[in-house]
């Protein structure tokens, strides 16, 4: 008999303890998930009592569950005011955030577990400023990559420009000479090369356009209106669930390349689909929304130490973590204590910037 | 026994990057269970060799044949669950726990959910590598020798008929070092598994192998048993260090002396071609 055989019957009750252990384990990540959604709808809830008509923090949920459920209101009634303030006003920006918040984050999974760096974002990486130069020249020069004009011209421009750095990053990091450093280093530079070819685009721009354009690249929810949500909730729905089906081949690429192909993954190729994916992600928000920071680094990071780098798992807790960030990032901004109402990309810098040098400092020996 | 017939031919293989050769046309079988040590300085090719076979790399000329197919016509799927890979390790990694870490070795076999057998199949290997109690620890917090032992148990759980590690004892002190290369020989007989490592330390190496491979300068030197490969001669050749040779417990023992000026001479002639190759095979069967 081999020791292996003596060494499972001499521990066959060793062994159901530890699957239930390790089921126990699962049950916790999943109840974390499940925790945070849960805040998430109270936060919801509270947001939309702020500013505007009054509403109280229950009733908000009243409405919204006749809402869906198709309830009507007397045509200008005082019901028919507040359920018109909650889902034609409120409601757009709120959800705007906490899809643009879980789009970010789901990002910055997949990018993290690409480049096998736990500081890969869309931002850090370049992909924003790269969005950016494309929106700003589709602003002021009303210049379009794509045929159709508006929203969506805007947004394939940013989806086209924020590839760039993207072929880059696919470049880099299935180089031989990667090391952590280079992907954030070319990042810096092509962000600021973008920079300067936006500000170049510009000097080319109207008042007015700049201080739009001004307004848009710190990152706000203000533009965000209900006919734009459909388009962007679809999108980011579509390619979070396509990431979230590959959560194991993306855990596959923690170990390397090399071992992640002797598992039976076509790195290459999975790699290129996966930076494609997320690039197309963060352009359709960064049009939406402006460019916004940190909230891609900083929920998977905290994630990771709540319910581990299992993508399974750090993906949907990544997601709603970021949608719940960026909301009360948001709400706060507007909230009416605020002397002015602050940009929400702001706002995210100011707290995500402090949070996110304490988690380095802490986890000086973990991770990063 | 599984994996009884398995057999690697490495079949005149060429490999280089754009305009340097790294390899150049290497003939060997390595034939059914049993543990093979690469050893070599650096530099040599040992590294991309381990990557030709397992298909990380694809060799410019001639081929890697695991029982008679061309690895680059088995589908990498299928390679996965024939070989496993065990790179070098790195400390950087994203925090996981110990089981999580092992569970993707399943990767090849598992679906979406994780099964009860397949976190049988991990205890069983953490057990074997008596780590059962690190299993809820943080991966990235474990000491060189307790991750080593981790990745192992990755290569473990994977079920492969070949293993390849490269220098899985790096980074170990002499303890875990002698620890982790009997080990493998062990599940090389357990398991009926061809183990292929990568060695920096010929004398553990050499105590616990049934064969050694030495390279140099993109070819290999010697292969065979060690008493054949591991001479004074060849260690100053390849090493460029003078050594006296001892035998101890049967089995060649280095003991180094200083380094000697290294042969500029970059012509050298491997002594294996397509006709006259070394098959090498378990030595004994205990």
């Amino acid at each position: 008999m081999s020791r292996l055989d003596e060494a499972v019957q001499s521990t066959g009750s060793g062994k159901d303890r530890f699957i239930a252990d390790y089921r126990g384990y699962l049950a916790v990540k999943i109840l974390t998930v499940v925790g945070i959604l849960v805040v998430l709808l109270l936060v919801t809830g509270y947001a939309i009592t702020i500013s505007g008509k009054d509403v109280g923090f229950l009733e908000t949920y009243g409405y919204i569950w006749n809402h869906i459920t198709g309830v009507t209101y007397e045509f200008r009634s005082p019901e028919w005011f507040v359920d018109y303030s909650i889902f034609d006003i409120r409601m757009p920006r709120i959800l705007a955030a906490i899809i643009a918040g879980f789009g970010l984050s789901v990002c910055g999974c997949v990018m993290q577990a690409v480049t096998r760096n736990p500081l890969a974002d869309p931002y850090t990486t370049g992909m924003s400023s790269g969005a950016v130069f494309g929106v700003s020249i589709g602003m002021v020069f009303g210049f379009s990559l794509n045929s159709t004009f508006g929203d969506m011209g805007i947004m394939f421009n940013a989806f086209v420009f924020g590839l760039i750095p993207a072929v880059f990053i696919i470049a880099v990091s299935a180089g031989k000479t990667r090391s952590p450093a280079t992907i954030v280093l070319g990042g810096i530079a092509i962000s600021y090369l973008f920079s300067s070819l936006s500000t170049i685009a510009m000097m080319y721009a109207s008042e007015q356009t700049i201080r739009k354009a001004y307004l848009w690249q710190l990152g706000t929810m203000e533009r965000v209106t209900a006919d734009m949500l459909p388009l962007m909730f679809v999108g980011i729905l579509v390619c979070s669930v396509v990431v979230y089906v590959f959560s194991k081949q993306l855990n596959l690429l923690y170990l390397g390349s090399g071992n992640a192909s002797t598992l039976g993954l076509d790195v290459g190729t999975f790699r290129t689909i996966m930076i494609v994916i997320t690039a197309a992600m963060a352009a359709a928000i960064i049009s939406f929304t402006g460019v916004i920071g940190f909230v891609g680094l900083v929920a998977p990071h905290v994630m990771r130490h709540v319910v581990s780098s299992d993508n399974r798992y750090l993906i949907p807790a990544a997601g709603l973590l970021g949608g719940l960030f960026l909301l009360v990032c948001d709400t706060v901004g507007r909230a009416p204590f605020m002397p002015v109402e602050l940009p929400v990309g702001v706002i995210m810098s100011f707290v995500g910037a402090p949070i996110f040098l304490y988690i380095i400092v802490r986890s000086r020996k973990g991770a990063l | 026994m599984r994996g009884a017939g398995m057999k690697i031919k490495i079949a005149g293989v060429t490999f280089g990057y754009s305009d340097t050769s790294v390899l150049q046309d290497l003939w060997v079988d390595l034939d059914g269970p049993q543990l093979v040590s690469i050893l070599g300085p650096n530099g040599v090719g040992k590294s991309t060799l381990v990557g030709c076979i397992c298909k990380i790399l694809e060799p410019k000329g001639g081929a890697v044949l695991l029982d008679g197919t061309d690895v680059r016509d088995i589908g990498l799927k299928a390679l996965s669950k024939e070989m496993g890979y065990v790179p070098v390790s790195s400390s950087d990694s994203f925090p996981m726990n110990v089981v999580d870490a092992v569970l993707m070795g399943r990767h090849p076999y598992s679906k979406w959910k994780t099964e009860d057998e397949d976190l049988e199949k991990v205890y069983d290997a953490l057990v074997r590598l008596d780590i059962e109690d690190l299993a809820m620890r943080q991966f990235n917090e474990l000491s060189a020798g307790q991750h080593q032992k981790v990745v192992l148990a990755r290569g473990l759980v994977q079920e492969p008929k070949v293993l390849l590690l490269d220098e899985p004892t790096s980074n170990l002190d002499i303890r875990h070092q002698i620890e982790v290369t009997k080990l493998l020989k062990e599940l090389s007989r357990e398991k009926g598994m061809l183990i292929i490592m990568i060695s920096h330390d010929i004398n553990i190496a050499v105590t616990y192998s049934d064969n050694v491979l030495l390279m140099y300068n993109g070819g290999i030197f010697a292969a065979g048993r060690p008493w054949d490969v591991i001479t004074e001669e060849n260690i100053r050749t390849v090493y460029g260090v003078d050594c006296k040779i001892v035998d101890f417990k049967g089995n060649p023992h280095v003991i180094l002396d200083d380094t000697v000026e290294l042969s500029t001479d970059e012509q050298w002639e491997q002594p294996y071609t397509s006709e006259d190759h070394p098959a090498l095979a378990m030595q004994d069967k205990g």
